[in-house]
């Protein structure tokens, strides 16, 4: 049953990200990209990820995305599409694609997993919860980390501001 | 039987179809969708592995790349913006020096 789970995400997940890429118009683009989203957070919760599940969907689908979405309509008619400066850029850049993706799939199939050493299976996550799992270890072990990420979005609040205000007329 | 080298995989496909789809589209938000994608490939493998080792530090982990990503996006669409105000147009190839 996982597994039928499973392949069914995966092929929607491979399938949207290839129309993500090869679609001309860039709003189809965003939207193939929308269901890549959700089916990864399909994924999160057969990893009994919920927690983190829930947060993809509402932060990619929906903010992330959503700011795509509104520039790209902003400055559709503008974008102007160049040539590129190499003439065998897309033959190449299919050629080192398709050997990175060989090199990937044969290093990993091969791979073998460190034993494992935590104490949170997925019974346990289910018995405690995962938000408050995630959370005890966030405000802990993590506390740093999460302090820091709260001034880089400050910055990045900042930044945006600063960068998308028109100029003064003075 | 599902493995953890079943969510890998799936990871290292999405990862280099978001390698390529950087490569070969000019656009510059398409780039940037595809460079998303490439950030979410890796989280899928963050949360496999998270999983499979039992350790929690992985989805802790993916919580912080979700927060970077959404402030990365935001900062770099302003630019975008930004470099489309002061030239009429976004093509990448143009946009190859720091001076305005």
């Amino acid at each position: 049953m996982d597994l039928i789970v499973f392949y069914l995400f995966a092929l929607i997940a491979v399938a949207a990200a290839l129309g993500m890429v090869a679609l001309r118009n860039p709003v189809h683009s965003a939207l193939s990209l929308a269901v890549v989203f959700i089916s990864l957070a399909a994924m999160y919760v057969l990893l009994s990820a919920p927690f983190i599940a829930v947060a993809q969907v509402m932060i990619y689908a929906g903010a992330i995305l959503i700011l795509f979405v509104f520039v790209i309509m902003l400055l559709s008619p503008g974008i102007d599409q160049g040539a590129g400066v190499l003439k065998a850029q897309r033959g190449l850049a299919a050629l080192f694609g398709a050997a990175l993706i060989i090199e990937l799939v044969v290093v990993l199939a091969a791979a073998a997993l460190p034993p494992a050493r935590g104490e949170f299976t997925p019974e346990r996550i289910a018995e405690v919860g995962n938000v408050q799992a995630v959370g005890a270890l966030l405000f802990t072990d993590f506390l740093l980390p999460f302090e820091i990420t709260s001034l880089l979005l400050l910055v990045a609040i900042v930044g945006v501001i600063v960068l998308a205000k028109k100029k003064a007329r003075v | 039987m599902l493995t953890v080298n079943h969510f890998i995989l799936l990871s290292a496909i999405v990862f280099s179809i978001g390698a390529v789809g950087v490569l070969v589209r000019r656009n510059p938000l398409v780039m940037f969708m595809s460079i998303e994608l490439m950030l979410n490939a890796v989280n899928l493998a963050f949360v496999a592995f998270s999983r499979y080792l039992n350790n929690l530090e992985g989805q802790v982990f993916v919580f912080l790349i979700l927060t970077v990503a959404a402030a990365e996006v935001a900062v770099g669409l302003a630019i975008i913006v930004a470099i489309f105000r002061a030239r009429e147009s976004v093509d990448v190839d143009e946009v190859n020096e720091l001076k305005g």
